[in-house]
């Protein structure tokens, strides 16, 4: 065991006793399982938005295919799969046809970490109910969300068009900027937990809800980690990216059929999968009392993850029918000016409050004092932006000078 | 614990297949960058080398130097890369016949000549360019990754890190002046009062 630190620290104990035939089989019935619950959970979501934002917005929604049009998703699927696969003259065939799958594969890999339930034994072989325990965890669903980046640019990009480029350079930015807000709250929680593992995270939160990290550290972290999540998975109301008014549809525009479907897949994937991560993170995952049923106990862990998560995934929606689209500037400005500082201040906290009383008082000190140099520096920046010493100048000013407006034209304007 | 303590003590068949495999991902990629034609397929190859670099860490067994490999080499940079590429609007049927510099494919042999020369030279007289499996020890008990890490940055190496911090928020503070500093004496020249973009006093629109 010494030296062995892959499975001291962390790890399935399904590789503890070496791997035969019977590990093998039930890693790969878990890789199955997993992907076939993360695309019914898809097209279960799909169907889910629509109908609640229908039912927000006072409409129907979609009744047609099966009951309560339950199977709509499904029938667009088919749909789009038929559909003529068509490529752009302009595009750069190669990326163009490589996007998409840099879009699902990362989304799919994010799933892997996640805990859906406890420790599960079966024909002598025990097993944690998620289909990857690797040591650094949390942070491969960092990694993994850096990637999908690419899908993005690189689809803007090859699709030779301007609208999908100007989407797709929105989006990275965008995508970029919140990242490090994102990682500097998983660092507050990798603090209370001493480890990047999905699955030490959710045992630390074991014991009751007052172990929850979203009451242990704070609830800031949690909004922190939410707004930031609802900008990485360009979600409304921080769809920029796809903001039809502007930019037609996004960078998506010149995609059709099933390269389109696979986008629209990777995105609703990722909310899904962020809400999981989000439970993971902050609200003990599937941690909930369990009863003492003979045979069932082992269903009860899977039953409240999926509470937990469907609740987020009404949170989502619930955003997207209610708050309208944040401009560009606004939210590099949130990203930027509000939530990363914020994030950094409060981590500071957490990691003073961790060693001692004092030391976290001192850190609070350091922060409000932070916070005002930081607050004054905005105030002599907006000042640069806006009046006489302007040294950028602003977007959207008059094209041409009055004297030529009136020159062109026949008199005075008519205002 | 069998397999992966022989992972960890020794070469293994697996072993061998992971090298290969990053190895094949990282000179393939590194070609790629030189012989692409196109500066976005040239980025999207420096992805591939900097992603068998992470899946080496990872056979090394360092996990969490192979994430961040991932987050801020594949994740950050390049997509700067491409930002700058994107923003240039490089043409994609760029001529590049012509060279700037006469003789460069000669000098460029002879240097990597040379280079790989003295790597193989130094590598049969000591083991580091070579690499080996857990350099630097062991690393017993839970969580030595990060621990082990953030142990010799913030105490060993603490002078180094805090340079490095320093050096890379001066490079950010000298962009952001440098980029200022143009924009700011166009608009004290052309843009003294009144409405931004037009001169009143010659009539002519600024930009």
């Amino acid at each position: 065991m010494s030296g062995n630190y892959l499975l001291t620290a962390a790890g399935d104990p399904l590789y503890a006793g070496g791997v035969d035939w019977a590990v093998v089989i039930i890693a790969l019935i878990k890789v199955l399982v997993a992907f076939g619950a993360l695309m019914g959970a898809v097209t279960m979501m799909i169907w889910f938005e629509r109908k609640v934002i229908s039912d927000m917005q006072s409409r129907i929604g979609p009744d047609r295919a099966g009951p309560w049009g339950i199977l709509q998703s499904l029938a667009d699927g088919i749909k789009l799969f038929f559909k003529e696969d068509l490529i752009p003259d302009q595009a750069d065939r190669f990326v163009f046809k490589l996007a998409p799958y840099l879009s699902v594969v990362p989304a799919l890999l994010v799933f892997t970490v996640i805990p859906i339930g406890g420790a599960v034994t079966v024909a002598g072989h025990t097993f944690e109910l998620q289909v990857a325990d690797p040591p650094i965890g949390i942070l491969l669903v960092l990694a993994m969300s850096a990637i999908g980046v690419y899908g993005i640019l690189l689809a803007g990009w090859s699709s030779g068009s301007k609208y999908p480029l100007m989407s797709a350079v929105r989006a990275s930015a965008q995508m970029i900027s919140y990242e490090a807000a994102l990682g500097m709250t998983v660092v507050t929680v990798v603090l209370v937990t001493g480890s990047l593992s999905t699955d030490t995270i959710v045992s630390s939160q074991s014991g009751g809800i007052m172990h929850w990290n979203v009451l242990r550290l704070g609830v800031v972290p949690f909004v922190l980690f939410m707004i930031a999540v609802v900008a990485e998975t360009n979600r409304p109301p921080f769809d920029v990216v796809e903001a039809e008014s502007e930019l037609v549809g996004g960078f998506n525009t010149e995609y059709s059929s099933i390269r389109f479907a696979m986008f629209y897949l990777a995105e609703f994937m990722n909310t899904i999968t962020m809400s999981a991560v989000m439970v993971t993170l902050f609200f003990g995952g599937p941690n909930g009392p369990v009863p003492n049923i003979a045979h069932l106990r082992w269903l009860f862990p899977i039953l409240w993850f999926l509470l937990k998560t469907v609740i987020f995934l009404y949170v989502f929606v619930w955003l997207r029918g209610a708050l309208p689209r944040l401009r560009y500037d606004r939210l590099m400005d949130l990203g930027w000016k509000r939530l990363i500082p914020a994030s950094l201040a409060w981590l500071l906290l957490v990691a003073g409050f961790l060693i001692s009383a004092w030391w976290g008082v001192a850190m609070a000190g350091a922060v409000i004092l932070a916070a005002m140099v930081l607050n004054r520096s905005f105030q002599l920046g907006s000042e640069l932006e806006i009046n006489d010493r302007a040294v950028l100048p602003p977007v959207g000013r008059r094209p041409l000078s009055p004297k030529l407006l009136r020159d062109s034209t026949d008199g005075e304007e008519s205002d | 614990m069998s397999t992966i303590s022989l992972l960890a003590s020794s070469a293994t068949l697996p072993d061998l297949f992971v090298f290969i495999a990053g190895a094949l991902m990282i000179v393939g990629g590194a070609v790629g960058v030189i012989v692409m034609r196109n500066p976005v397929h040239s980025a999207l190859s420096l992805i591939l080398t900097l992603f068998g670099i992470a899946v080496l860490f990872i056979e090394q067994q360092a996990n969490f130097l192979a994430a961040v490999q991932v987050i801020v080499y594949a994740g950050a940079i390049v997509v700067l890369f491409l930002f700058v590429i994107m923003f240039l609007g490089v043409d994609r049927n760029e001529e590049f016949s012509h060279e700037p510099l006469a003789g460069q494919r000669i000098l460029a042999v002879l240097l990597v000549l040379i280079v790989v020369a003295s790597i193989i030279a130094l590598g049969s007289e000591a083991h580091w360019t070579g690499g080996a499996h857990h350099v630097v020890g062991p690393t017993a008990g839970p969580y030595d990754n990060i621990n082990a890490l953030g142990r010799a940055i913030f105490t060993t190496y603490l002078f180094a890190f805090e340079a490095t911090a320093a050096l890379l928020i001066i490079a950010v503070v000298g962009a952001v002046v440098l980029a200022r500093r143009s924009g700011s004496t166009t608009s004290d020249e052309a843009l003294p009062t009144g409405e931004p973009g037009f001169d009143p006093e010659t009539e002519e629109v600024d930009r």
